[in-house]
């Protein structure tokens, strides 16, 4: 048994320790708002926060995960979706299929809370995750505005 | 009259209560009938399409898929248009293929591609607002005693105007349900819309935002196992043997079970058992007999089509030899496409439950009676005995469309495991190696010049795969695969060439590799505009002339195509000079009934490095649903068909597609995401769709700036392959 501390609340799960966390958060969990891709750290649609930097959950082993990290899913990033992120998304209506917009989000967040005014440069290198839906305009400026909001939400 | 006043109605809560029978008390997981399963007295439904429940919330039924490009929203607006609801009391559902079957198809065509999802439907879901609203209307007036021409409807509020009296949708809508739906039902002038045709935001945004959205991936339902797939690499393939024995004992292992004859799957607690068991397992292939084909036989089959004597007629007129012979310039080039793969974000996936009476799958599709139709297939039973339910799409792109591989899969594997209902998700890998791909065609374009340099001739061959002829043969006309010749019609309202050629022949040698093809957003549209678009900017340069002027020359007879192009000309500021090392090219098209026009900004480094600064779009789709969502489908177009046109090729080797994920098939990221602006001129008159017919001008109008910038003409894809250093 492995305990993890995931959106605050400390779980025991039973897994091999080989399984790669985001299937941790899925199946064992059952957080499936943390999505698979492609299983490869190549697509970003698994991001999670541990110790509030963004990690490719499908390609961290459970055996990785130090006792005591955080782990933050897209479901507990802010009570009532309230986080800057979330809020400049919903008025920029950013996701089209939104099956990549949880991992978007969180890669977004993490960086803004590195880095809480980026440059569009900064953004771009940054935030490499895929959409086939093509929203990345809308991504960019969601970022921005979030950005100008603040922090603080 | 598009509603079926003979359906029978069986009321909501009848109809749930059936649905509630099937599944076993499993909660269907999808937000607004997951509401109507509460327990909570139901309101009846007005007709099919409008449910209005006492608190004023408005259930609009849709039946096209929504997977990103804002169908949902747009259908959602046209009946409410009609309707005269309040947009802020619109909640939305999916009526199931299986109660779409049992009141004779009341909801009409459930496929959504071909940017169909609007354009096809939209007369009769107006039609059904419209009913509606007049049934409330009726039931109002009724219970006033006043005539219902005296009554007016806005925002869900119906007044009698001579007494001031006025009550709510929700008030009256259980007397609606009783009043018999009228014969003659007119629709608004999209000139007084409202609701309609403006840029309104998606209704499905929320929890897209929070994880709470369950796409299919997602899907839970009690005693849920999972399941791993392989299937034969090499299509044509079949499993030979294989050692279950080896890998039961792993954790969570329940079966290891043949799919069909081609395919072993795994089933086990959880998906990440299942796989690992499945890459544990040894399974020996007869890989049959297309082992050897490869991307360079591929090529050569089709090379020789470009000369061969038979080949299909897709636009004549004229005399194209005779122009030939006696031109006083011969331009020719040979083009080609590669393979693509879809690769929606969410991977393929299916949920099934089996038993000998009854079989229901639970999946993402954008068409789900044909859904329905592959799990009764699949089941062995009647389709009165299966039901589909439709969950949330990760991307569909043409892919969930024409064939449910994946369904049938599902089924199979829970067929061997009656009662339990069994989840089957595809690996990245599996769904690389296994799509329905973007047809492989090449094209030699010959043209015939006057001494003035005006296109006097052109013969187009296309050679290479037909769709049809592989997943619909009963669409083909006469061993002819109509959708070849896409954008190159010589008129109609769906995709006519935009030139007057006097001389002209466009036809295709149908050479069809083992690879299989599918609608891939856009379809043949965007080869086809490549070849023509990209040969056009070449006989321009040949002749010494401008790109844009030696086009227009030729589009007098085809001013809607002329209009877009000479819009994207204005914006991109043709005539002026481009910033310092910036290079310009343009192109447009007409496919999915719309008329599209791009124009592109590029730089490149001496080092060949593309930079795409900025591209400019132009849209005519006769009316406008919803700007807002037309501008979001025109960006994302340009994603989808920059990444095929920059980077995307699934090339084959011994038999099977080479790339197995994002790592081998890199698509754009933001880094490479250039600004777009949409210019949307909608002329009215009649309806072209948005999903598709933009990705057709990306690729041109980058490729002609390319060509701008270095003198280097790529004629074939992926540019990645183009060597773009300068010498
Ligand atoms: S699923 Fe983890 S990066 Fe793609
Ligand atoms: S919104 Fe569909 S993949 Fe990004």
């Amino acid at each position: 048994m492995a305990r993890l501390t995931v959106n605050g609340v400390v779980r025991e799960v039973d897994a091999e320790p080989d399984t790669p966390l985001l299937w941790v958060i899925r199946e064992q969990i059952g957080l499936t708002g943390t999505k698979y891709g492609c299983g490869i750290a190549q697509c970003g649609a698994c991001t999670v926060h541990i110790d509030g930097a963004a990690v490719r959950s499908c390609s961290m082993p459970l055996s990785a995960v130090e006792p005591g990290q955080k782990i933050v899913t897209i479901e507990g990033l802010a009570p009532g979706a309230a986080h800057p992120v979330q809020q400049a998304w919903a008025e920029l209506d950013v996701p089209q299929c939104g099956f990549c917009q949880p991992g978007m989000i969180m890669a977004s967040a993490a960086l803004l809370a590195q880095t809480p005014h980026p440059s569009e440069e900064q953004i771009r290198q940054e935030i490499t995750n895929i959409c086939r839906c093509g929203t990345y305009n809308r991504v960019l400026a969601g970022i921005k505005l979030a950005a100008e909001r603040g922090q603080s939400g | 009259m598009s509603v079926d006043q003979k359906a029978p109605r069986p009321s909501r809560r009848a109809m749930l209560a059936g649905a509630g029978l099937f599944t076993l008390g499993f909660h269907i997981p999808f937000k607004a009938t997951a509401a109507t399963l509460d327990g909570a007295p139901q309101a009846p439904e007005v007709n099919a399409w409008v449910v209005v429940k006492p608190d004023e919330t408005v259930v609009i039924r849709i039946a096209r898929s929504e997977m990103g490009q804002g169908t949902l929203t747009g259908l959602a607006q046209l009946v409410a248009e009609e309707l005269g609801c309040d947009w802020a009391r619109v909640t939305t559902e999916y009526p199931s293929p299986g109660q779409n079957l049992a009141r004779k198809r009341v909801w009409g065509d459930y496929s959504t591609g071909g940017s169909r999802g609007v354009r096809d439907s939209h007369e009769y879901v107006r039609k059904g607002g419209a009913a509606a609203r007049m049934m409330l209307v009726a039931a109002a007036a009724k219970g006033w005693g006043v005539p219902e021409a005296e009554c007016r409807v806005e925002r869900g509020v119906i007044t009698h105007g001579p007494s001031g009296r006025s009550t709510t949708f929700g008030a009256v809508s259980a007397e609606a349900a009783k009043i018999a739906p009228p014969q003659d039902v007119a629709l608004k002038d999209p000139k007084d819309w409202t609701i309609a045709g403006k840029p309104l935001k998606r209704l499905d945004t929320l929890p897209k935002l929070d994880g709470s959205q369950v796409y299919g991936l997602d899907l839970k339902l009690p005693g849920l196992l999972n399941a791993a797939i392989r299937d034969c690499p090499v299509t044509g393939g079949t499993v030979k043997s294989f050692d279950a024995a080896a890998v039961s004992a792993m954790p969570g292992v329940k079966r290891v079970i043949p799919v069909g004859d081609s395919a072993v799957a795994v089933v086990a607690d959880t998906f990440w058992r299942a796989k690992t068991a499945l890459d544990a397992l040894a399974i020996v292939w007869d890989e049959g007999p297309n082992a050897a084909v490869s991307s360079e036989t591929i090529a050569a089959t089709l090379r020789e089509g470009l000369d061969a004597d038979q080949a299909f007629v897709g636009n004549k007129a004229g005399d194209v030899a005779g122009a030939l012979k006696g031109a006083a310039k011969v331009v020719e080039a040979v083009y080609g496409v590669p393979f693509q793969n879809h690769a929606t974000m969410e991977p393929m996936n299916a949920t099934a439950l089996w038993t000998p009476e009854r079989c229901e799958v639970w999946t993402p599709t954008q068409n789900g009676e044909a859904a329905l139709a592959a799990t009764a297939d699949a089941a062995g039973l009647p389709a009165t005995s299966c039901e589909v339910y439709k969950i949330h799409l990760g991307g569909g792109f043409g892919r969930r469309g024409a064939t449910h591989d994946w369904v049938r899969q599902a089924v199979l594997i829970a067929k061997e495991m009656p009662g339990t209902p069994v989840k089957l998700i595809w690996t990245r890998e599996e769904d690389m190696t296994h799509g329905r791909y973007h047809p492989v065609t090449q094209c030699r374009m010959r043209a015939a010049l006057d001494a003035d340099g005006t296109l006097t001739g052109l013969h187009m061959r296309i050679s290479g795969q037909s769709i049809l002829a592989a997943i619909a043969p009963q669409r083909m006309v006469e061993g002819r695969d109509p959708v070849t010749f896409q954008g190159l019609n010589p008129g109609g309202p769906e995709a006519a060439i935009g030139y007057t050629i006097p001389n002209l022949l466009i036809d295709h040698a149908m050479r069809n590799p083992h690879i299989l093809p599918g609608f891939w957003r856009g379809v043949n549209l965007n080869p086809n505009a490549i070849y023509l678009e990209c040969f056009m900017d070449e006989l321009a340069h040949a002749t010494g002339q401008d790109p844009l002027a030696f086009r227009l020359k030729l589009m007098d007879k085809h001013p809607k195509h002329r209009a877009v192009l000479q819009a994207v000309a204005e914006r991109i500021g043709w005539d002026s000079k481009p910033p310092e090392g910036v290079f310009r090219g343009i192109c447009q098209t007409m496919g999915f009934g719309s008329y599209v026009a791009g124009a592109a900004e590029v730089s490149v480094s001496d080092q060949g490095e593309v930079k795409i600064h900025r591209i400019v779009a132009a849209t005519d789709p006769g009316h406008a649903v919803n700007p807002q969502q037309i501008d979001a489908q025109v960006a994302g177009s340009f994603v989808y068909g920059l990444s095929a046109a920059l980077y995307g090729a699934c090339t084959v080797k011994d038999g099977r597609i080479e790339q197995t994920n994002f790592d081998s098939y890199p698509v754009m990221k933001m880094d490479a995401m250039p600004a777009v602006e949409a210019i949307l001129m909608p002329s009215g008159g009649f309806w072209g769709g948005v999903g598709e017919p933009t990705i057709a001008v990306a690729a041109p109008a980058v490729l002609n700036a390319v060509f701008a910038a270095t003198g280097k003409r790529v004629r074939h894809l992926p540019l990645r392959d183009t060597d773009l250093r300068r010498a």
